[in-house]
């Protein structure tokens, strides 16, 4: 779903799975149609960010190396109740990108998109200055690598709220007062403000 | 339209509650399904599925025992699960009890496998939810052997092997009809190409429209792997009463318990009543109205998913029993055969 939105505000987009492009290209073909199925390794090449959106269990065994120097997109959830237990996320002193960080030490994390449910992604994308744009939150301690996300979000249809650093990402995460809230910008400062003060 | 239309309902044996607003028993709550099952027959209704779930809320573990009992009451229903949690059952015990439902019934048995979205059968049974992907690939591939009948050899890593294996009882009339049921993962839509099962779009939540490249892909999955022609249905809930006004004041206050509930569980957002007309209105996954409102709502939805089936979860935890009669009286007798009215 991110692919295709970020296909219609124009973006060049590669798509990888677990499964072999081969394997991938008849969904891509129909789900995401202008999006090149890849390996990992060669769909990072060339791009600017990349998005990880894969099941929390599996991030244990993705490789650092794929995404050195990228602006990495964390739009991942940790939902023990649907995902298991994973002991790497156990640790709630820390939000759960500051932990994706810690392991992508050579990339720069930003935490968005993942509170917002996939299947309201595509249609509650409104143009700029419309009384009716949701707000999506940005969490980086990058704010270089936040603008250009910043920049991305306007582009595919949404205001953003700059959260600070990795560690207000938790207000993003499940059980957080903006998860699946679908919020315009002033009601989303204000659900942020209220849970943070 | 390729394939007969058909309409069905599901439940998922949502624990009714009396006139003292105090919830039934679990044995109560099964029974009354039995009696909505036989009144479905009664007034039409196609198919009714029963989905597998395990918590107090939900009684329903075995779903394949309800629906003996609705087959033995009843002779042109079809019965089946929806869904069936194979990822944490055993495919052989899977095509055994509903290819004896399918002998109960005489041939009208279905199953709609599911990866499982409500997860409480993986601690019950010992699967770790981290292996639900794998798992379901797995035991998919074991069921679509057993289901085309005759001896099977199989290995794999999530059960025992099977070697030139018999499994009874045999089908009288051929394969049983079988879906596998897809919330959102466009693998499991090819899987089901894959293996010629039926296509179950479970729309639960937000634009019904955003499912139609499920179906495209759905088609072209079936054209890339050469298997013929194959249906697409809708599971989708919903309420049906008198007017749209008391269908809403039933449904809403129970839907935000319930789902409330799941949000504390899941960590989903609680609805808002806009949120939740949005979900009634024609952008929305709810079914909840008048007969006609609900007919139209159907008959466009099934057009713009290229789908013949339509199975509208009925019922939400803490309605009566009553108020679930009176929506499959509606659904069979008014909104089915305007559906058909509009779609003829």
């Amino acid at each position: 779903m991110i692919a295709r939105i970020a296909i219609d505000a124009g973006f060049q987009v590669t798509i990888s799975a677990s499964d072999s492009p081969e394997k991938i290209a008849l969904i891509t073909e129909v789900m995401t149609p202008g999006a090149k199925p890849r390996w990992a390794r060669d769909a990072v090449k060339d791009a600017d960010i990349v998005v990880l959106a894969m099941p929390l269990h599996r991030f244990a065994t993705f490789d650092p190396a794929v995404v050195r120097g990228k602006i990495v997109i964390d739009a991942m959830n940790y939902w023990p109740p649907a995902d298991g237990v994973q002991e790497m996320f156990q640790d709630r002193h820390y939000s759960t990108s500051e932990i994706v960080q810690r392991r992508l030490a050579r990339s720069t994390v930003v935490k968005t998109l993942n509170h917002i449910g996939y299947h309201d992604l595509e249609d509650a994308r409104r143009p700029a200055g419309s009384p009716e744009r949701r707000a999506i939150g940005v969490a980086s301690d990058d704010s270089g690598a936040a603008q250009v996300v910043d920049d991305v979000i306007d582009r595919i249809g949404y205001d953003t709220v700059r959260l600070g650093g990795l560690s207000a990402g938790r207000l993003l995460e499940p059980g957080g007062p903006v998860f699946g809230a679908l919020l315009r910008r002033s009601a989303f400062d204000m659900a942020i403000r209220a849970k943070a003060a | 339209m390729q394939f007969p239309l058909e309409f069905g309902l599901d439940t998922f044996g949502d624990v009714t509650h009396d006139a003292n607003d105090h919830p039934l028993s679990h044995a109560q709550t099964i029974r009354n399904v039995v009696e909505q099952g036989v009144l479905a027959d009664q007034v039409g209704v196609d198919f009714i599925g029963i989905g597998e779930h395990h918590t107090d809320d939900f009684p329903m573990p075995a779903a394949d025992v309800v629906l003996a009992a609705i087959a033995a009451r009843t002779s042109r229903i079809r019965v089946g699960s929806a869904v069936t949690v194979l990822s944490s059952d055993d495919p052989v015990r899977v095509f055994q009890r509903y290819s004896t439902l399918n002998a109960i019934s005489n041939g009208r048995a279905e199953v709609i496998l599911g990866r499982g979205s409500s997860i409480d059968s993986f601690p019950l049974f010992g699967y770790d939810l981290a292996d639900y992907e794998d798992l379901f690939e797995e035991k998919v591939n074991l069921f679509a052997e057993l289901r085309k009948g005759g001896p099977v050899t199989w290995h794999g890593k999530t059960r025992a092997p099977l070697s030139s294996q018999d499994v009874v009882p045999h089908t009288e009339f051929g394969a049983f009809p079988a879906w596998i049921g897809v919330g959102g993962s466009p693998q499991s839509v090819v899987r089901a190409a894959h293996y010629g099962f039926g296509l179950m779009l479970a729309i639960i939540g937000g634009s019904p429209a955003r499912f139609i490249p499920f179906s495209r892909l759905f088609q072209q999955a079936l054209d890339r792997f050469g298997q013929p022609p194959l249906p697409v249905g809708v599971h989708s809930p919903g309420h049906v009463a008198e007017t749209d006004e008391k269908a809403r004041e039933d449904f809403w206050p129970r839907y935000l318990q319930v789902i409330t509930h799941v949000a504390e569980t899941r960590g989903f957002a609680i609805p808002t009543k806009e949120s939740f007309m949005n979900e009634v209105g024609p952008r929305g996954a709810l079914y909840v109205g008048s007969p006609e409102t609900v007919a139209q709502k159907i008959a466009a939805n099934l057009t713009a998913l290229g789908a013949s089936r339509f199975d509208l979860k009925y019922g939400m935890g803490g309605l009566s029993h009553e108020a679930l009669m009176r929506n499959i009286e509606l659904y069979g007798t008014q909104v089915v055969p305007r559906v058909r009215a509009l779609l003829a």
